[in-house]
């Protein structure tokens, strides 16, 4: 097998592990602290025993997305040297500054972990609160560097070999804004549709009906704003995709010839126009076909079921969304109707699954190249052999990971309901 | 003065480094305790050792992380080289990290079988044996002068750069070092269990004559394998005799304090022991990232982005050294 596509499997594998543990981590501090505040200004115990719970799990998460992150940032070195001796400069600030936001975040969520004895409440809260942030603060920081390897400014390029070198370059890219806001909503409503489904299970169940209330009713407050928002920012995505990355836009489209009001494709229906002014608000505009570019500069055809994917889970989502939220209005609770509960349990994997697709359709649309039009992926590679047995070894150890991460969530779900808070809180 | 930042870069590397083998590296020789458990308090020690790294392992972590980010953004020519040569210990090195974190995070929140307990606890502790010797036989290969990078970056290192003599004495110094500071850590940390301390007291002097014996065996490996480094840190010469000679001193007041039971003393010469070999590595590696064929300035990246690093790490420290001051305040103030 191609060298380069053994390398990109592995980087891939990395990532799509990385990326739940990572999008858990950034957003589970946040239903944990707002868990917590509500004890402190309530003084409601079983708020308490939930930021408890949702703790003990997130620190199995936090502690397999720290080392799988680990393994990331050797693999940029290990997998493609080329890139890194390229791009190190360019991306450094901003790797740097993402270096001290896991930094803050691992040492104040040890502190909330095993402080709860040890600290006042106020500051136990604090701790959770600083957590929230460096999380969110450490996935801006890397998305920055993913934007600019999309749209990289801040270098001219010269006989292969990148010039005039601007260290801020990696925070000027345009599609900093978009990718960041879509990543983090992203992390929040795929990790709190996943928590409410757990919580919705319990309650069709019929079991501890207090807790699973609040618990459902804090994921839900999580995962549904970030549903709403989501197709709106994932708009202004395609826009910019169209402007800087034609050849991604067509290959999502899978348009082949270049044309004037380009048709929007959903299902059987094709909608005349409708492609053009989605990508540039002008029903006649010139959108480019995969004909246009030389072969070896199309990305591959997976990204067309990938980002329909996405789109139909996005959209399905934010849908949901509105009809909770309208349905709250009138006073209706989620938890009165068993149909709503049991929607919410199906769709508790869906986030996560568009979250990944939606990586999918960022970075294999990015390819050929590492670095959109500058370093070619294949021309990063690592010279090194041995590539495939090191991926069937991580492949393994990463599904037994998986599985087992899955099997003790499970054990401390199934556990909420018998442990006393005696046991816990001073 | 921009001359001198591909100097400063290095330098913070240098000092993460050391905090990474005093902090990190603890907690994996913490984890070579726990494997190497045994007597009537076997479950208590395993215990200890379980609650002294659970609420800091992670943050000690990111040091290495922290290495490899100066080393790529500061030295992105020597961060290449270094994965091309060294593609197989880091791939070992990081299979050993995924698994001493959810070996450990597994066994201690698994709610599982007593077999899923063990198990993971198998896995925690052989983790923590194997991870530091691959770091240490990687730090070797750096040091040895076997990987040659020419100057299209062309990258050429046999296996026996990171498997000879040389990088396995450093592979087993980096373990033992690791084991010792863990010992000494955990005497102090016990607090009153008496029992409990004898135990790790005698690890820790076990294990603290144990390095000064590899010590030994990496000196003799390095004369028969880079002349220059060997000449630098061990040769008959006013710095290297210095830094032998301040380490071994060190190194014998740390024991004696164990032996008579000063266990804070101890502790603190430990730190300076093992602070002072990494500060004498990272002295006999200069001007070299990778000895012999990129200097720290050959390997650097322009001098607007070493610039702009530094900057961003003085701040960052600003908010990182009050939050870690405060961390180890809350844990372990015994």
């Amino acid at each position: 097998m191609d060298p380069a596509l053994i390398a990109r499997s592995q980087m891939a594998l990395s990532l799509a592990f990385h990326i739940v543990f990572a999008s858990v981590g950034i957003a589970m501090p946040v239903m944990m602290v707002l868990a917590e505040l509500r004890w402190l200004r309530t003084g409601d115990r079983v708020s308490l025993d939930l930021a408890h719970r949702w703790a003990k799990g997130t620190a199995v998460m936090f502690a397999i997305g720290a080392v799988s992150g680990t393994v990331l940032s050797f693999e940029l070195g290990l997998l493609f040297p080329g890139f890194m001796r390229l791009a190190g400069p360019l991306i450094g600030l901003p790797f740097s500054l993402e270096g001290f936001a896991f930094f803050i975040e691992a040492i104040f969520l040890g502190i909330y972990l095993y402080g709860w004895k040890r600290i006042t409440p106020r500051l136990h809260v604090f701790s959770g609160v600083v957590v929230a942030l460096s999380g969110l603060a450490s996935a801006v920081f890397v998305t920055f560097v993913n934007a600019w390897m999309n749209a990289p400014r801040g270098f001219t390029v010269k006989l292969g070999v990148l010039n005039n070198i601007d260290p801020l370059g990696a925070f000027q890219s345009p599609f900093a804004f978009h990718e960041i806001v879509h990543g983090s909503l992203a992390a929040y409503a795929a990790t709190g549709l996943a928590v409410a489904g757990i919580h919705a299970r319990a309650l069709l169940l019929g079991r501890a009906p207090e807790f699973h209330r609040r618990a459902l009713s804090i994921a839900l407050w999580v995962a549904l704003p970030a549903c709403l928002l989501q197709p709106v920012i994932g708009h202004l995505a395609g826009q910019r995709i169209a402007e800087h990355q034609p050849a991604k836009l067509a290959a999502l489209e899978q348009l082949q010839h270049t044309q004037t009001r380009a048709p929007l494709t959903v299902g059987p229906f094709e909608i005349p126009g409708a492609l053009s002014f989605m990508a540039f608000n002008d029903v006649d505009a010139r959108v480019i076909g995969l004909q246009d570019f030389a072969a070896a500069d199309r990305p591959p055809a997976l990204v067309r079921p990938a980002f329909l994917l996405m789109v139909s889970i996005g959209t399905l989502l934010a849908g949901f969304a509105g009809l909770i939220a309208w349905q709250s209005l009138r006073g209706k609770r989620p938890w009165q109707n068993r149909r709503v509960l049991w929607a919410i349990l199906v769709m508790a994997p869906l986030g996560f699954v568009a979250l990944e697709a939606g990586w999918i359709v960022t970075e294999v649309g990015r390819q050929p190249w590492v670095v959109y039009g500058v370093i070619r992926t294949a021309s990063a590679v690592t010279p090194a052999v041995g590539l495939g047995i090191r991926l069937a070894i991580f492949s393994t150890i990463y599904v037994v990971l998986a599985v087992t991460v899955f099997a003790v969530l499970r054990r401390h779900v199934r556990a909420t309901f018998h442990a006393t808070l005696k046991d816990l809180v001073p | 003065m921009s001359f001198q930042l591909p100097e400063i870069a290095a330098a913070v590397a240098l000092v993460a480094l050391m905090v990474y083998a005093l902090t990190g590296g603890a907690d994996f020789g913490a984890g070579i305790w726990d494997r190497l458990a045994t007597g009537p308090r076997k479950q208590a020690q395993r215990l200890r050792i379980e609650s002294a790294i659970a609420p800091i392992w992670e943050t000690n972590h990111v040091w290495l992380i922290f290495v490899v980010v100066v080393l790529f953004s500061a030295f992105p020519r020597a961060f290449a080289a270094i994965g091309i040569a060294l593609y197989l210990p880091l791939s070992l090195v990081l299979l050993g990290i995924v698994l001493r974190g959810s070996g450990f995070i597994f066994r201690q929140y698994g709610h599982g079988s007593q077999r899923d307990h063990r198990l993971w606890g198998h896995v925690f502790g052989w983790a923590s044996v194997l991870t530091p010797f691959f770091l240490g036989t990687a730090l070797a290969a750096v040091t040895g002068g076997r990987i040659r990078v020419s100057s299209d970056d062309r990258v050429v290192a046999p296996v026996a750069a990171w498997f000879g003599l040389f990088p396995i004495a450093v592979g087993l110094f980096v373990v033992t070092a690791f084991a010792f500071l863990a010992a000494v850590y955990l005497c102090v940390e016990v607090g009153d269990d008496t029992a409990l301390r004898e135990d790790f007291r005698r690890r820790a002097l076990l294990s603290g004559l144990l390095l000064g014996i590899v010590s030994i065996v990496v000196r003799i490996a390095a004369a028969q394998t880079n002349t220059v480094f060997a000449e630098r840190l061990f040769g008959w010469h006013f710095p290297a005799l210095v830094l032998q000679g301040s380490v071994a001193l060190l190194a014998m007041t740390a024991l004696g304090a164990l032996w008579r039971g000063h266990f804070r003393a101890a502790r603190a010469f430990a730190v300076a022991q093992i602070a002072a070999v990494v500060t004498g590595w990272g002295i006999s590696q200069y001007p070299f990232v990778i000895a012999p064929d990129l200097a720290l300035t050959q390997a650097a990246a322009p001098a607007a982005t070493l610039k702009v690093i530094l900057i961003g790490m003085a701040l960052g420290s600003v908010i990182l050294v009050p939050s870690l001051v405060w961390m180890f305040r809350v844990f372990k103030r015994d």
